[in-house]
């Protein structure tokens, strides 16, 4: 996968995958022999070439993905000036001015918990795990909007399968950052920061669940989660967490931020689900971003592929 | 008040609507433009309830007595903009399905409490010409016009529970009722004489103590 600035390379002078593929074994062997002077470190960390991604850049190489809708795609401007980002600020249109310039780089996610591969690594060396892809998914909010956005990234099982989790880890939990300092909305209490949100083993293997750092082509911007995210794209959003630094893996039901705020309102599972009605108010209808009339919402938010994860459960009690 | 005041306040009041129908016009009303609406009309909403409470103190404070005679013009632009907040509502969000809407009316505590606040102002702009202040008699339209305090404690009430977490805003607006609220009842309170100094002698035409 390349990563390039967008607007300083023509295509043209791309450079063609298989030498650049030469090169990044030529830069892997460079940093094997950097290994022996980095104490602790790993090799998988190292092997990264950390001069690939910065924001605003053109993601390369992405394939489209059969878990795509052809729904009509949300305006860019509307999903990146509409976003519910509490770190940043409550009100939906500030996040993008206040995360113009939040630091994405360096950044390293630990990955700890029940497996037997604890790490941090780079972001860098996470999103060349695999091939990324284009899928472009409904993201329905729990306060009654939805947008389809055509994100980046591949499914989040590759990750977890190289992390290795042991046999008793049934859950993962992902930790976004705090830095309050960058993030004005985690000078005040709103929420319980760090934020935290929580996944089923088998539900984050769902090849569904994606690990995302780019959409429309690019790399994240700020606002919309960068450098890391996650998108489940069957549940509220507020469950695709943005800005990850820790993906840990449990035994043990991780307690997500709303879930702890407000259990009454918003479980654990929160699946998209137009039958379970918000106590405040109903989830039957969304109001897609660019349209005038309300849609009706669809069980798994139309990705019915998901209801085996739930066979047997009460998902009225399990909201 | 020199003459020309009270329309240049008028138009002022209809400022919130020219924005808003300026930015509509210009496609300049962000990502979801029915909850910027919304949410203006009901922000202006309350402000117009909380500058109509607060009417009565400061002519009181101050001494100012054309201050009165702004009173129900607040009051009447609190229900224009209530009148527009239940329209964006029963057209842009329920598109006039009438059912859905007793349902929410009826499920949805604090669209509830906002119908409340809502119906309760209904008889208050009704009855808010003089001819109806003389055939009900002031005493009894000034009980009437009392059910501006629930309609506005309704209206906090309302915003409080539809916020998700950041009850932060609705909490200013708390305290500023509060305060309203507040200071009629040490007033009542206080000796009458004291309160009662500045009262003017048009009572019957413009009651005060709403
Ligand atoms: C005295 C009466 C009312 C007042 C003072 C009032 C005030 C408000 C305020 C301040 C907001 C929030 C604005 C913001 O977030 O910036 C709001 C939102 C809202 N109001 Fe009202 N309102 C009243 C009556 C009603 C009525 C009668 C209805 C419908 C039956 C209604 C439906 C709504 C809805 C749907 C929202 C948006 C909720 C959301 O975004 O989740 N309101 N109102």
């Amino acid at each position: 996968m390349l990563i390039k600035k967008s607007a300083v390379i023509p295509s043209s002078e791309i450079t063609p995958r298989s030498l650049y593929l030469n090169r990044r074994k030529f830069l892997a062997g460079a940093a094997v022999a950097g290994a022996v002077a980095a104490v602790g470190s790993r090799l998988d960390e190292l092997a990264t070439p950390s001069l690939t991604v910065d924001a605003d850049a053109k993601i390369d190489g992405v394939k489209k993905s059969p878990l795509s809708t052809t729904e009509k795609i949300t305006p860019y401007k509307d999903v990146t000036n509409y976003n519910n980002y509490y770190e940043f600020s409550t009100d939906k249109y500030e996040p993008a001015g206040l995360a113009k310039d939040f630091k994405t780089r360096p950044w390293t996610v630990t990955i700890d918990g029940l497996v037997s591969k604890k790490q941090v690594l780079d972001v860098g060396t996470i999103i060349k795990m695999a091939a990324p892809e284009e899928r472009i998914y409904r993201h329905r909010c729990v306060e009654g909007w939805s947008i389809v956005v055509p994100w980046v990234g591949f499914s989040l099982s590759e990750l977890i399968k190289r992390a290795q989790p042991l046999g008793k880890a049934k859950f993962v939990e992902f930790t976004t950052v705090y830095d309050p300092k960058q993030m004005p909305g985690q000078q005040g209490r709103v929420l319980d920061w760090p934020y935290v949100e929580g996944l089923r083993l088998d539900e984050a293997n769902h090849p569904l669940a994606l690990l995302c750092f780019g959409m429309y082509g690019e790399a994240l911007p700020n606002q919309d989660g960068a450098p890391l995210r996650i998108v489940v794209p069957w549940k509220y959003g507020f469950k695709s967490a943005k800005a990850i630094v820790r993906i840990r893996f449990s035994d043990s039901q991780p307690l997500n931020t709303w879930n702890k705020m407000a259990p009454n309102e918003y479980g654990f599972y929160s699946n998209v689900n137009p039958n379970v009605d918000h106590p405040r108010w109903s989830q039957a209808k969304e109001r897609r971003l660019g349209e005038f009339l309300k849609r009706p919402t669809l069980m798994f938010n139309g990705y019915d592929q998901v209801a085996s994860l739930y066979s047997g459960m009460d998902l009225k009690k399990n909201f | 008040m020199v003459k020309w005041f009270k329309p240049v306040v008028f138009l002022a009041c209809l400022g919130p609507l020219a924005r808003l129908g300026w930015k509509a016009y210009n496609n300049a009303l962000g990502a979801n433009p029915i909850e910027v609406i919304t949410h203006s009309t009901g922000d202006w909403t309350l402000i117009f309830l909380l500058v109509t409470l607060a009417i009565t103190p400061l002519r009181k404070l101050t001494g100012q007595l054309w201050l009165i005679r702004y009173r129900r013009m607040f009051g009447l632009f609190a229900f224009f903009y209530v009148v527009l907040h239940f329209l964006t509502y029963i057209w842009l969000d329920k598109f006039f399905d009438v059912h859905e809407m007793l349902a929410d009316i009826a499920k949805r505590k604090f669209i509830t409490v906002g119908f409340t606040g809502f119906v309760l102002l209904i008889p208050l702009a009704i009855t808010s010409t003089a001819g109806w202040i003389r055939r009900l008699g002031g005493k009894r339209w000034q009980l009437l016009h009392q059910l501006i305090y629930v309609s506005a404690m309704a209206g906090v009430v309302h915003y409080w529970w539809l916020v998700k977490a950041d009850v932060h805003k609705p909490l200013e607006y708390a305290v500023v009722l509060g305060v309203l609220l507040g200071y009629r009842v040490v007033a009542s309170l206080l000796p009458a004489g004291r309160t009662r100094a500045t009262a003017p002698t048009r009572s019957v035409q413009l009651p005060d103590s709403v």
